[in-house]
């Protein structure tokens, strides 16, 4: 697995052309540039929490679309039942995510604190680690997933009040999407600086790369993951939270999100921001238009489509072209 | 002990009874029970299984979708204890074969019509399998990416079901109905008209049985029961044989195998092409037992029980797939409501994490302690790579 995060002109040019793009596209044909961007975040925010998890854990969390309902709910309840305004109750559901993800990290995917226990009533392990399981950790968060959703059911009932979408609109489309956009760039942005221009980011790629190296250098790969687990979720946190408004608040909500999320994880693959903000561009387009054009179905089935020719002709993703035309301009310059 | 008796199979040098010779074809190192004892006591349930109904009175009526169920549990030990691939989405081709039962049987509602319907509901969820396994193997589609492929492939059909409500969704003269679901399916009644026709469902037999009295008994229970029966003994057959082998080979490490010459990829294929026909066979039995089929089949939480049922029992025994299906239904009938989902879903996490292995191999290896061991091999899971660059 090879990073793809190295700082380059083409990766600036390249962000730059789809800022011009955008600005562009919101003058002369904004209904449609709006829908195109959005549809593009939408993808890249369903992705990013799983993204991080899968390509440093090299743990599938299919329990990511209950990750984002807890987001949601946090940021919903915290807003109508205690009253805090919008950006703090957004706060509070990235925190609650993150601390929630901690949890689950120490419980089920490390195993730390059934293990503790063990290790004091029976005397030995009680469970393995789920790091690059990936099967048995697909297993395990989907368990966790039918308990969540039920849960909240139960808890909360078949629906809670939701929020309403602040600000107004343009061009009769609502500025809250707009801004949602802005958020996404900002997001990859600092996904981006914090594992490139951090001493953590540092150790996470290096634990990323070669787990026993790592170690061996003395950084703590386990604290790594669980912070990197805790992030992950309080990403998927934040994406709940920015879709509290536009989405009705029910258990389910985390299913709408899964769908883009795997395509974009499967089509990205291992690089957490190079890959998921192009598939997000690749796909998030793709999406929009076979879901204006014929309905929700073909959206689906266009993702589906793209995610195993992805897979056939991109073995490593798109984060394996990227790396491979890196390296030949590399190599020729 | 497993071991020799497979040894024994290519050995026709006293050409052995030919029950011995039945009993080879049925044992070896990929199947649990190869020993006299697991076969008198296989034989009692089984004796107990038929005699349940006379005695249960109507919990035999449910008991015959445990049944039902228990084809489509088996179906995913195959995929996936078997061959090593995790599909979600065999639901996807239990749904496809109910639906096709309901088209076919609708448009040709003689007894001749109806069978063909549940051959042709069975055959369709075998060439979904193949056409999907297909584009995902020879596509060089591998490991966790075919379980992604397959659980999206789940939510496509429910997204896909779900909008068909209007008219133009009518194939002859069966509506697809929408979240509505199909209603208006003929009584399994088969049977080639002017032969013989016997319809299996809603049609209790009274019968006389001695110190019981009379009682009445649902055909359709022993149909399920005799099907589940067979395809259980026809796949020990199939995975004790050299084809189930290579399938174990590919779970165990595909590039190995590869490199040995095998083709994988025709194996894998062939593998979830059957695993997609038992499923359709069951999506047709469960069709037919409610005389009604909706979308709630293609969601997600539907998706899931196959993996809990095979998981819990023990992906890699196909005894296990159908005792655990049958006691997690039951489980999951009598906790009823809302606890339902949550107790199936902690018993999913708890198995996992405690009990990687399954329960029946677990019981098995309790039972047998201190015969020779086979050395157990690492699963797959654990060597499994993130991505293939």
């Amino acid at each position: 697995m090879k990073q793809a995060l190295s700082q380059s002109r083409y990766g600036i040019a390249s962000v730059l052309a789809v800022a011009v793009l955008f600005a562009i596209g919101s003058q002369t044909a904004p209904n449609l540039t709006f829908r195109v961007y959005y549809a593009v975040s939408f993808v890249v925010l369903a992705a990013i929490g799983l993204a991080i998890i899968f390509g440093i854990m090299g743990v599938i969390n299919l329990a990511h679309g209950e990750f984002i309902l807890v987001g949601a709910y946090a940021t919903t309840l915290s807003a109508t039942q205690l009253g805090l305004p919008l950006p703090v109750a957004m706060g509070v559901g990235v925190l609650v995510t993150a601390l929630f993800g901690l949890v689950v990290e120490r419980v089920i995917i490390s195993g730390f604190v059934p293990n503790w226990i063990g290790q004091r009533t029976v005397g030995r392990d009680l469970i393995k680690p789920f790091y690059d399981r990936l099967a048995d950790s697909m297993v395990a968060t989907f368990g966790l997933s039918l308990v969540m959703v039920q849960g909240s059911r139960i808890v909360f009932g078949n629906s809670i009040d939701q929020i309403g979408v602040p600000f107004g609109s343009t061009a009769g489309y609502p500025d809250y999407r707009i801004a949602l956009v802005a958020i996404t760039a900002g997001v990859l942005l600092a996904v981006y600086l914090l594992f490139t221009q951090t001493t953590f980011g540092t150790r996470v790629r290096a634990t990323m790369q070669d787990e026993e190296t790592a170690k061996a250098l003395g950084i703590d790969t386990e604290r790594t993951y669980m912070v990197t687990f805790a992030i992950g979720s309080g990403l998927a946190g934040f994406t709940g939270a920015l879709f509290a408004p536009l989405l009705s608040m029910q258990p389910s909500l985390g299913d709408q999100f899964l769908v883009e999320a795997f395509v974009a994880v499967v089509v990205g693959g291992a690089s957490v921001v190079v890959g998921t903000s192009l598939s997000g561009l690749l796909l998030g387009p793709i999406d929009a238009l076979f879901s204006d054009e014929f309905g929700e179905f073909a959206g689906r089935i266009a993702l589906l489509v793209t995610a195993m020719l992805a897979l056939r002709f991109l073995p490593g993703g798109i984060t394996g072209v990227v790396d491979d035309l890196r390296d030949r301009m590399e190599g020729g310059s | 002990m497993a071991a020799e008796s497979a040894g024994s199979a290519s050995a026709p040098s006293s050409s052995p009874s030919a029950l011995t010779r039945l009993r080879n074809r049925l044992e070896g190192p990929n199947t649990i029970g190869n020993s006299r004892s697991f076969w008198i006591g296989f034989a009692l349930v089984l004796a107990g299984l038929v005699a349940f109904p006379l005695v249960g009175g109507s919990t035999g009526n449910q008991f015959s979708l445990f049944l039902v169920l228990g084809l489509l549990g088996l179906s995913l030990s195959l995929v996936w204890g078997y061959s090593g691939i995790l599909s979600f989405g065999q639901t996807v081709f239990f749904g496809v074969g109910a639906y096709t039962f309901g088209v076919v049987s609708i448009n040709f509602p003689t007894p001749g019509g109806i069978t063909g319907a549940v051959i042709a509901g069975t055959l369709a969820g075998a060439v979904l399998a193949a056409l999907l396994g297909y584009f995902m193997f020879y596509g060089g589609v591998r490991d966790v990416y075919v379980t992604i492929i397959t659980l999206v492939s789940t939510l496509v059909m429910l997204t896909f079901m779900a909008q068909t409500a209007g008219s133009e969704w009518t194939i002859g003269e069966a509506p697809l109905g929408g979240f509505n679901g199909m209603p208006g399916m003929p009584l399994l009644n088969l049977g080639v008209e002017g032969l013989f026709t016997f319809q299996f469902v809603f049609n209790d037999l009274e019968l006389f049985v001695p110190f019981v009295g009379t009682t009445e008994v649902d055909p359709f229970y022993y149909l399920s029961l005799a099907l589940l029966l067979v395809a259980y003994l026809a796949l020990r057959v199939l995975v004790n044989m050299d084809f189930g082998r290579v399938l174990v080979a590919v779970r165990e490490d595909e590039d190995r195998t590869m490199m040995f010459g095998y083709d994988v990829e025709r194996a894998k294929l062939v593998a979830f092409t059957l695993g997609g026909g038992l499923a359709g066979l069951s999506g047709v039995l469960y069709a037919s037992r409610n005389v009604y089929i909706d979308p709630s089949v293609f969601e997600l939480y539907f998706a899931t029980l196959p993996v809990v049922w095979v998981s819990v029992g023990g992906r890699k025994s196909l005894l296990g797939a159908v005792v655990a299906t049958i006691g997690v239904e039951y489980l999951r009938l009598n906790i009823g409501g809302e606890m339902a989902l949550v107790a199936v879903g902690a018993l999913l996490l708890l198995s996992i994490l405690v009990l990687p292995g399954g329960i029946v191999p677990w019981i098995d290896e309790k039972l047998s302690r201190g015969a020779p061991d086979v050395p157990d091999v690492d699963s797959p899971e654990t060597t499994a790579e993130v991505s293939e660059s």
